[in-house]
């Protein structure tokens, strides 16, 4: 039976982390060299880790599915990173930031990794800016902020909408110097599909090489998963393609909690859903909302008319549009956060008033560009609007842009403790890839920050009070059992997949999974459509494994069978998925349940009974997984429900 | 709408290929370049033949991933735009489009339209970055950087790694994807100090590794999907000269 330990450190808030360190075990510099740290994916969790580690003398070893570290999927965020330096002078602080974040996560997450967060959040800033990140600056040579959603201060930084590549190519620019001294070690177009666990810690992982198709083994002390969320359970979500869950999820099988999956978060601004052949869908960065506004025509007729395309949006009188956020949000309008600002825009379209195919609002700059001119408009979001105007044909400079809700981030994740491991010893996870700090909804700019705090902050010293006694342990030669195990387990696996020769190709499984998925376990939730849901997963995923047809051959490069591994993986998370959100009976940020809700349509909480995180353990295939709760004790801040009125 | 693709395919990179000749219909407009494939893609799926192997990953144009040689072009004609940016509705119905992989001695096939861009990596490796490591960094606000420079480094810095530049030379040089990093960190104060050293074993490494040298055509620019300027390279040469006005180690 697991025992969830958070190991949260005693005494005051501002102060853990700081005791922490300072009493901490270290790995002496000389053993550094002696111990291997497995490190997967290679965004900026993963990057920023294998660089930071690297740099301490670590034996780091580093594997991505993509040809080169620096094509993980952080590459696309666009709008910023938040710190709390309070540059702007406008009464930012670590504890405000800790306070905007828990209170945007609604409430759901550990209080003291949420601190640590804002504490460390300004020595990235630092560190990215001497890496040679080019933010954005002042005429007088400062460094520029911007405000975003679910916050009163200018606090996040950025350079122009690409923030998340800048941020990227700084870690991978670090991580590249380590590879060229030889304390890192990159294994790109690698797939991890196993864990190896041996007496009860993780040592290894099995990969395969996705040009070879050749099964690969290797030894680590320690495995640090950095491998993003599962959003493409969706099949439509704003992920790259090939972003998937089996790296956790095979850690889930092997042991490792999954807290809190149903916390999904879906994006209010992304480029509407024009068709079935879509593969993915496009975001519009949320800092839009800064100098947009959300509308829809006031009148069902004016919204008729302009799906029909009799009627240009731009005709529509300023008394007969309904700017909803800033009526029912005056206080924090358009900026408020982003689960709020998708609902309430799924309200409005399920009344009639969507404009599109029905299923859309609009954003809209005019205002902003009459107010400040075309030009500064321009330079902060000239490139938004190039992607926007070659996606959809028009351009928003002249007409306002049409979005739409869509998935975008996964808060849930692997379970880890204070220390981020997971509950397998030496199995750490950072990252989206594990659940701890964004609650119930993450707030803009934030994904970065912890990406990064996690990797160069938080993961390279808590790893060490884990390995401070493992460099004693020889490294491990991968014929023992249990790698050849894993490795067969595998085998079989793939080998499974090729033979069944069905008649369905792997994506239009994933194609109903994703409808499944956003039907039922999407913006709004009930508890009939999450049992449905549950059976008819259950039901695809039986088919899947009678039906499906993957072409070619283990070797070799083989983009089917890469596809029906992480399909066969979205179809048991999905289950899951369901299932937690069927046993949370409240509403809280991403997680709506229609049931639970107050007389305006707001999330309705319930501290009493569900003040706790869901951590899932594996108990078999098509086995009920059993639940543990991790109780939240807030101890510094007090409860409050959300207001942003 | 209806095209006929003429697409290369090689089972390996040892493997000998050839055009083959597909049929797409009913492609609508707002489709990408890359759902077409995909819709292609499937269709050979359903009569059970090997689909056409093809790097994607993002699907927004900034990863780097794609690496399609379409009708000439690396990422199709239109301008500043990757290949997953590019829709149908810049084709004409009924068109013929022929697509390769990238075309360059440093990039090998691997298979069908995936090359190996490693050499690119390799590259970075060899000085594309400061020396500093994690925590050691003084306040952000410590050193100031114009904003001017900054805006120009940007530019530089929004380079994604595709390697168009080098399928569109002539040469097959990398010399702006080595110039918009050594501009980036040149322009900025904390990439200075190491610049001399930076482009001398940047440049090297290029040449190592089998890429060609400028001769001035400015392909490069022209079929850029982040449109990165050439003045980039003019910077990167004077950093050059400088350098090598310098000897190696000494100050």
């Amino acid at each position: 039976m697991i025992q969830l330990n958070s190991k949260v450190p005693a005494g005051p808030l501002e102060k853990k982390w700081s005791q922490y360190k300072s009493n901490q075990k270290l790995v002496n510099p000389a053993n550094k060299a002696k111990v291997d740290i497995i490190v997967v994916g290679t965004g900026l969790g993963g990057s920023s880790a294998a660089a930071a580690l690297g740099e301490m003398g670590f034996n780091v070893k580093v594997f991505c599915i993509q040809d080169s570290p620096r094509r993980a999927h952080s590459i696309a965020a666009q709008g910023g990173i938040n710190a709390a330096k309070n540059y702007p002078n406008d009464g930012d602080s670590i504890y405000r930031l800790f306070n905007d974040t828990l209170k945007g996560g609604d409430y759901r997450s550990r209080e003291a990794n949420v601190y640590r967060l804002a504490e460390v959040s300004n020595a990235i800033i630092d560190h990215c800016v001497a890496q040679g990140v080019p933010f954005a600056r002042e005429y007088g040579g400062l460094l520029e902020n911007r405000s975003f959603g679910g916050a009163q201060v200018s606090r996040t930084f950025f350079a122009r909408g690409q923030t998340g590549q800048q941020l990227l190519l700084g870690a991978y620019s670090s991580l590249s110097r380590q590879v060229k001294k030889g304390t890192v070690k990159m294994y790109p177009r690698r797939e991890m599909l196993d864990l190896v666990v041996v007496e009860g810690r993780a040592r290894g992982i099995i990969t395969r090489n996705v040009i070879t198709g050749e099964l690969e083994r290797h030894f680590g002390h320690a495995v640090v998963l950095a491998t993003g969320g599962y959003g493409n359970a969706y099949f439509l979500s704003t992920m790259a393609m090939s972003a998937n869950v089996s790296a956790a999820w095979q850690a889930f099988r092997r042991g490792a909690c999954f807290a809190n999956p149903a916390f999904v978060q879906i994006h209010p601004t992304c480029i509407p859903v024009h068709g079935d052949y879509q593969s993915k869908l496009t975001l519009m960065s949320e800092s839009l909302r800064n100098d947009g506004r959300i509308w829809v025509p006031k009148n069902k007729d004016d919204a008729e008319k302009v799906r029909m395309g009799q009627l240009h949006p731009n005709e529509i009188k300023e008394e007969d549009r309904d700017y909803y956020l800033e009526r029912r949000y005056p206080a924090f309008g358009n900026l408020v956060p982003r689960d709020i600002a998708s609902r309430a825009a799924k309200e409005r379209c399920d009344a009639g008033f969507g404009v599109g195919t029905g299923q859309a609002v609009y954003l809209d700059l005019a205002d902003s560009i009459k107010r400040l001119g075309l030009n500064v408009i321009m330079e902060r979001y000239g490139n938004l609007f190039q992607m926007y105007e070659k996606i959809t044909g028009h351009d928003p400079a002249h007409t306002p842009m049409m979005i739409y809700p869509a998935i975008h981030y996964t808060m849930g994740g692997l379970w880890v403790d204070y220390e981020l491991m997971t509950s397998i010893p030496g199995l750490f996870a950072i990252g989206e890839a594990n659940f701890s700090d964004h609650g119930a909804n993450r707030l803009g700019a934030s994904a970065l920050m912890q990406g990064l705090a996690d990797g160069y902050f938080v993961l390279p010293y808590t790893i060490q009070n884990y390995l401070a006694d493992q460099f004693k342990v020889k490294r491990m030669p991968t014929d023992l059992p249990a790698f050849a195990d894993a490795e067969k387990n595998v085998r079989t696996r793939l080998e499974t997949l090729i033979g069944i020769n069905g008649k369905r190709s792997v994506d239009t499984f994933h194609k109903n999974l994703g409808h499944i998925m956003w039907e039922y376990v999407g913006m709004g939730r009930t508890e009939a459509g999450l049992k449905e849901a549950v059976s008819k997963i259950a039901a695809l995923r039986k088919e899947f494994w009678k039906d499906v047809r993957v072409t070619g051959s283990l070797e070799g490069v083989n983009n089917e069978l890469e596809k029906a591994t992480r399909v066969a993986d979205f179809l048991e998370i999905g289950e899951l998925i369901a299932r937690d959100a069927l046993n949370r009976n409240e509403s809280c940020g991403g997680h709506f349940r229609e049931e639970y809700q107050t007389p305006e349509g707001e999330c309705l909480r319930n501290d009493k009974d569900s003040t706790y995180t869901a951590a899932w353990q594996f108990t078999g295939d098509d086995k009920e997984p059993i639940l543990h709760k991790e109780p939240l004790n807030y101890e510094f801040v007090e409860v409050k429900q959300r207001d942003y009125k | 709408m209806d095209f006929t693709l003429k697409i290369w395919r090689q089972e390996h990179a040892r493997a000998k290929g050839k055009f083959v000749t597909f049929q797409v219909k009913n492609i609508s407009p707002d489709c990408s370049f890359l759902e077409m494939l995909d819709i292609l893609n499937e269709e050979l799926v359903d009569k059970i033949q090997l689909p056409v192997s093809f790097d994607h990953d993002c699907r927004e144009g900034i990863c780097g991933m794609c690496s399609l040689y379409i009708n000439g072009h690396p990422h199709g004609w239109d301008d500043g735009v990757t290949a997953c940016q590019l829709h149908m509705r810049k084709f004409k119905d009924g068109e013929t489009i022929v697509v390769e992989p990238w075309r360059s001695k440093a990039f090998p096939v691997i298979r069908d339209l995936m090359v190996d861009r490693s050499a690119l990596d390799t590259i970075i490796q060899e000085g594309g970055y400061v020396s500093v490591n994690t925590g050691q960094a003084p306040d952000a606000n410590a050193v100031l950087v114009s904003k001017e420079a900054a805006d120009l480094a940007m530019d530089a810095a929004a380079c994604i790694g595709c390697g168009a530049c080098v399928a569109a030379c002539k040469n097959a040089s990398a010399m702006l994807f080595i110039a918009a990093k050594v501009s980036q960190l040149a322009l900025l104060p904390q990439g200075r100090i190491e610049a001399k050293d930076r482009v001398r074993r940047m440049v090297r490494k290029m040449d190592e590794l089998g890429f060609g040298n400028c001769t001035n055509t400015y392909a490069c620019e022209a079929e850029c999907p982040k449109k990165i300027s050439r003045t980039h390279i003019a910077r990167l040469n004077r950093e050059f000269m400088c350098a090598k006005l310098i000897a190696e180690n000494t100050l």
